[in-house]
C-alpha cells in the first residue's frame, strides 16, 4: 500500500459500487446491514459469484491433466489467474505466483520450504508485537525446532514501529524479517521498503504478511524489495479459501517442496521423485481452481475501481470517522492519528463497556464489528487490554455508515445507563 | 430493543458494576483459572470450605463482559454458605437452562434467572457459563471424588494450582 496517489483519480462512486454485491440488500435484525467487518473478510461483487458459478456450469474440469477440451478450458483459466495476479502485484513473472488456501498456509509455506533449510541453531527471526498470529505460530514453532531466535520491533504510543534501533536489532544472525504490511487491529501501513533495505545490508530476506495491504491500495512487489509477499484474496473481495504467495523466482527455485502429491512432481518411482517446475512443485494436489476463477474476477474489479481510488476513499472514511470517534470521549482509540497512517479501520474501547457487550449492541442495530483480539493476542497485552472493537471499512461503506457505527455506539452507553 | 432489554437486564448490570464476590478470603482450599480462548474472558476463583462441608469462603475476580462477569457475581451470591451438593444441583441447573430448558417450577433461583435471557444469543452462552465451568473444576479439585462430573468444553480451560 503506496500513498502516491494520483491527485486526479476520480473518486468511488459507492451508491454504484453497493448495486453490485447482492448481500448488501438483505437486512439484519430488521435493520439494513452496515458491513464493518471487512478486515475478517470482504463481501463479493455479483462478478465475482458469478465467474465462478459461470466456471462450475461450463468448464468445470481438472487442470494439467486432461487431454480434453474441458480440461484445457480449465487449465487456462486457473494459469489465467495466475497471470492476473502477477500483473496485479507488478511481479517479475508469474511463474512466481503460487496459490495456496490463504496467507496462513503461504506463511507456512516459507517456515517449511525455506526457512528449515536455511536456518538453524543461533540464526534469528525479526518479527514484529503487531503481528497476527499466523505470522507468528509458524515461526515459534519453528524457533523451537531448531533452536531459531525470535526478535520483535516494538510499537510506539501512535501504533507505529519502532525503527531508531533497526540496525542493531538487524545482525549478521538475522536470516529473516517478517511482518504485516498493515496492522490488521491499528491499520498502521508500515515502511517495508525501509526495513528490506535495512535487513537486506545483513543479508536476511524479507517476508510481508499482505493479508492488509493488497486490499486497500496499490502494490509494488517489487517497489516494496520485499522477498516474500502474501495475501488472502477473500479480503478484496475474492473468495473464500485460496491464497497467494509471491516469491522471489531465485529464492523459489532452491526452495524444497512444501507438501508432496500429484500436481507437484516431475517423475515419480517406487523410491523418489523429482519435482515439477516452480510454482506447480508448491501446488500440490488438485487445486481449487473456482476460487482461482473468482480472484481473477475480483482483481478485474478492484482495478476498474482503481486501487488508488481505493486508497482515497478509505483516507476519505478515516478522515471523517477518527474525528467523530474522537467526540465521544469514553472511547480510547487505538492506531495512527494521522488519517493518511492507516487503512480504513478504527480499534477502540468503551471506558466502561466490554468490547463483546459493545459488539452484541451493535450488532442489534445492524452495525457488524469485530469485537476480540483480532488474532494479535501479543499486541492486545502491549496494549493493555484484552479486547478491542474493530470497524473496518471498504469499497462499499460510505460516511453514513460511520454515523451508523456513532449513533450505535451512543445507544450502547444508553443500554448500560451510562452517560453520553 | 426487546432482544437487547431482554439480555442487559438492570439487575444483570448492577451485579457487572459491583459484582460479589470481591472480599478476599482466608483458608482457600482451592484456586482455579477459568478461561474462554474464543475471547479472552477469563477469572479466578478461591473457594474455602468448613468443616460441616458448606462453602463458606468465594471469591472471584471476573475479567471479562457485563455477561460473564454477572454470572460469576450471582454465583458468588448465591453458593456461598451453601452446601457442596446444593453447589452442584445449581450449577446442573444453571447448564441446563444455558441449553434451552426451563427453569424447575417451584424454586426461587433469585437474581440468576435474569440471566436467561442470554438464551437468544448463543454466541454468548459461554460468557455465562465461564463461571460455572471453572466451579466444576474448583469442586472436582476440592474432592476428587466429583472429577467425574467435570464435562469436557473444548471452549473454556480451567487451570488449578
Amino acid at each position: 500500500m503506496t500513498d502516491t496517489v494520483v491527485a486526479a483519480t476520480p473518486p468511488l462512486d459507492v451508491a454504484r459500487v453497493r448495486q453490485d454485491f447482492p448481500i448488501l440488500q438483505r437486512t439484519v435484525r430488521d435493520k439494513p446491514l452496515v458491513y464493518l467487518d471487512n478486515s475478517a473478510t470482504t463481501q463479493r461483487p455479483e462478478s465475482v459469484i458469478e465467474a465462478m458459478a459461470n466456471f462450475y456450469r461450463t468448464s468445470n474440469a481438472n487442470v494439467h491433466r486432461g487431454v480434453h477440451l474441458l480440461s484445457e478450458e480449465a487449465t487456462d483459466a486457473y494459469e489465467g489467474a495466475r497471470n492476473k495476479v502477477a500483473a496485479f502485484l507488478n511481479a517479475d513473472s508469474p511463474q512466481s505466483v503460487i496459490f495456496t488456501r490463504n496467507t496462513t498456509e503461504s506463511v507456512n509455506l516459507v517456515a517449511h520450504a525455506w526457512a528449515r533449510r536455511h536456518m538453524r541453531e543461533g540464526d534469528e527471526i525479526l518479527l514484529t508485537v503487531m503481528e497476527h498470529h499466523s505470522n507468528l505460530v509458524p515461526w515459534q514453532l519453528l524457533a523451537q525446532e531448531r533452536g531459531v531466535k525470535l526478535k520483535f520491533l516494538d510499537i510506539d504510543d501512535s501504533g507505529h514501529l519502532q525503527l531508531d534501533n533497526l540496525s542493531e536489532v538487524l545482525n549478521e544472525h538475522t536470516r529473516l524479517v517478517s511482518l504485516a504490511h498493515v496492522s490488521n487491529t491499528l491499520g498502521t501501513a508500515n515502511a517495508i521498503p525501509t526495513i528490506a533495505c535495512a535487513a537486506h545490508s545483513v543479508g536476511a530476506k524479507v517476508f510481508v504478511d499482505g493479508a492488509q495491504g493488497v486490499p486497500h491500495g496499490p502494490v509494488d512487489v517489487q517497489a516494496l524489495d520485499c522477498d516474500f509477499y502474501a495475501f488472502s484474496p477473500h479480503k478484496a473481495l475474492g473468495p473464500l479459501g485460496i491464497g497467494v504467495l509471491w516469491g522471489r523466482r531465485d529464492v523459489l527455485e532452491e526452495m524444497d517442496p512444501f507438501l508432496g502429491g500429484g500436481e507437484m512432481i516431475r517423475d515419480v518411482t517406487l523410491e523418489r521423485s523429482t519435482w515439477a517446475a516452480v510454482p506447480h512443485k508448491f501446488e500440490a494436489g488438485t487445486p481449487s481452481v473456482a476460487d482461482a476463477v473468482g480472484l481473477g474476477a475480483s482483481i478485474d474489479y478492484l482495478e476498474n475501481l482503481g486501487m488508488s481510488a481505493i486508497r482515497q476513499h478509505e483516507v476519505k472514511i478515516n478522515e471523517y470517522l477518527l474525528p467523530r470517534l474522537r467526540e465521544l470521549p469514553w472511547l480510547t482509540i487505538y492506531g495512527p492519528e494521522d488519517p493518511h497512517d492507516r487503512c480504513g479501520l478504527a480499534s477502540f474501547n468503551d471506558n466502561q463497556i466490554h468490547a463483546h457487550d459493545l459488539g452484541t449492541i451493535l450488532d442489534q442495530h445492524g452495525v457488524a464489528v469485530r469485537a476480540g483480539h483480532h488474532c494479535a493476542k501479543p499486541l492486545m497485552r502491549r496494549l493493555g487490554v484484552m479486547a478491542t472493537t474493530r470497524a473496518s471499512f471498504y469499497v462499499y461503506n460510505d460516511l453514513d455508515d460511520v454515523d451508523h457505527l456513532i449513533d450505535a455506539l451512543i445507544e450502547a452507553r444508553k443500554v448500560f445507563g451510562l452517560a453520553t | 430493543m426487546q432482544g437487547l432489554d431482554d439480555l442487559y437486564r438492570e439487575v444483570i448490570l448492577d451485579h457487572y458494576r459491583s459484582p460479589h464476590g470481591a472480599a478476599a478470603i482466608e483458608n482457600a482450599a482451592v484456586k482455579v483459572e477459568g478461561f474462554n480462548p474464543l475471547c479472552g474472558d477469563e477469572l479466578v476463583m478461591e473457594l474455602s470450605v468448613d468443616s460441616d462441608g458448606r462453602i463458606d469462603g468465594l471469591h472471584i475476580e471476573p475479567n471479562g463482559c457485563s455477561i460473564s462477569v454477572a454470572s460469576a457475581s450471582m454465583l458468588a451470591q448465591q453458593l456461598t454458605g451453601k452446601s457442596l451438593d446444593d453447589a452442584i444441583a445449581l450449577k446442573e441447573t444453571f447448564k441446563s437452562v444455558m441449553r434451552g430448558e426451563s427453569w424447575p417450577e417451584g424454586q426461587d433461583f433469585g437474581d440468576l434467572e435474569a440471566l436467561e435471557g442470554v438464551k437468544n444469543f448463543p454466541v454468548r452462552i459461554k460468557c455465562a457459563l465461564l463461571a460455572w465451568m471453572t466451579l466444576e473444576q474448583a469442586l472436582a479439585q476440592y474432592d476428587p471424588e466429583l472429577a467425574n462430573q467435570v464435562e469436557a468444553d473444548d471452549d473454556i480451560e480451567v487451570k488449578t494450582h
